[in-house]
């Protein structure tokens, strides 16, 4: 069942960003930086968990993941240290994103060529 | 806004104006959602399978799945992007394929590889970040306020 969730609520993401493309006319840097912002405000709201727990991959592979995990990390390290936490927490959760997009980026630059 | 970037012009400039307006071909608004929706639903399906296959076989939870999941995907995405079909989805899926986190991994493993003849550190190396950089500069600015105004909540205001 989950799986079908994944899907739906996955699809639906999408389906909002399509509309900041074509009836706000936002560029595709706006609209992803908007959904970032609304993971990160959703998840200080404490509703991106619950979203995850039904919906599984549907809300964890959209890019607002990445602002839900960004805050994640940073309450994580807060509970410990106060207000420090924050900073130097920030990364805890999401590194994988990112490093995963710095190595591979740099490992597909080395294995293939610009086309065109 | 468009009305008073029109007064400005001259009068033939806006007789072309509103020439434009009329020709300008409508965006097929709801054909490109259904578009997004089955392949953006369709990348999240193949994430859950692989979140899966890590929270049964290396004792993830549904909450750390991602992380893992997340990675294997952009590894995915960096030889789709390497043999030009990414873009091909792209064109076709629209925000589909630029919302789930493929997107962001496309974005940066393609400024990587079209930036590579300027050499590795000043082509690939300053271009990497070139338009995923505002994702992840909004993306840290509004989780650290957010955290910073949760975190403040909690100490002093006692709940």
């Amino acid at each position: 069942m989950i799986f079908f969730w994944a899907f739906v609520i996955g699809g639906f993401i999408c389906v909002i960003g399509q509309i900041m493309f074509d009836v706000f006319k936002l560029s595709p840097g706006h609209t992803l930086s908007i959904l970032v912002v609304s993971g990160a405000i959703l998840d200080g709201l404490g509703l991106y968990e619950p979203l995850i727990d039904f919906a599984g991959a549907g809300a964890t592979v959209p890019i607002t993941s990445f602002g839900n995990s960004l805050v994640h990390g940073a309450m994580q390290e807060a509970e410990k240290h106060g207000i420090i936490g924050v900073i130097t927490g920030m990364f805890e959760v999401t590194s994988s994103g990112i490093s995963a997009a710095i190595i591979f980026g740099f490992i597909g630059a080395l294995l293939f060529k610009p086309k065109g | 806004m468009a009305d008073k970037k029109k007064k400005n012009l001259p009068p033939n400039a806006q007789d072309y104006q509103d020439s434009q307006d009329k020709r300008e071909v409508k965006r097929p608004i709801l054909k490109n959602c259904i578009k997004a929706f089955l392949v953006g639903g369709f990348i999240c399906f193949i994430g859950q399978l692989i979140s899966t296959f890590y929270i049964y076989y290396f004792d993830f939870t549904e909450q750390t799945a991602g992380n893992p999941t997340t990675a294997t995907l952009i590894f995915i995405t960096m030889l789709l992007t390497g043999f030009g079909v990414y873009d091909r989805i792209g064109q076709f899926a629209g925000a589909g394929s630029a919302v789930p986190v493929t997107g962001f991994g496309n974005a940066v493993i393609s400024a990587a590889i079209e930036h590579r003849t300027e050499g590795f550190v000043l082509g690939v190396g300053g271009n990497m970040f070139k338009l995923a950089g505002s994702v992840i500069l909004f993306g840290v600015f509004s989780a650290f306020v957010v955290a910073l105004i949760k975190t403040i909540i909690l100490t002093w205001g006692g709940l």
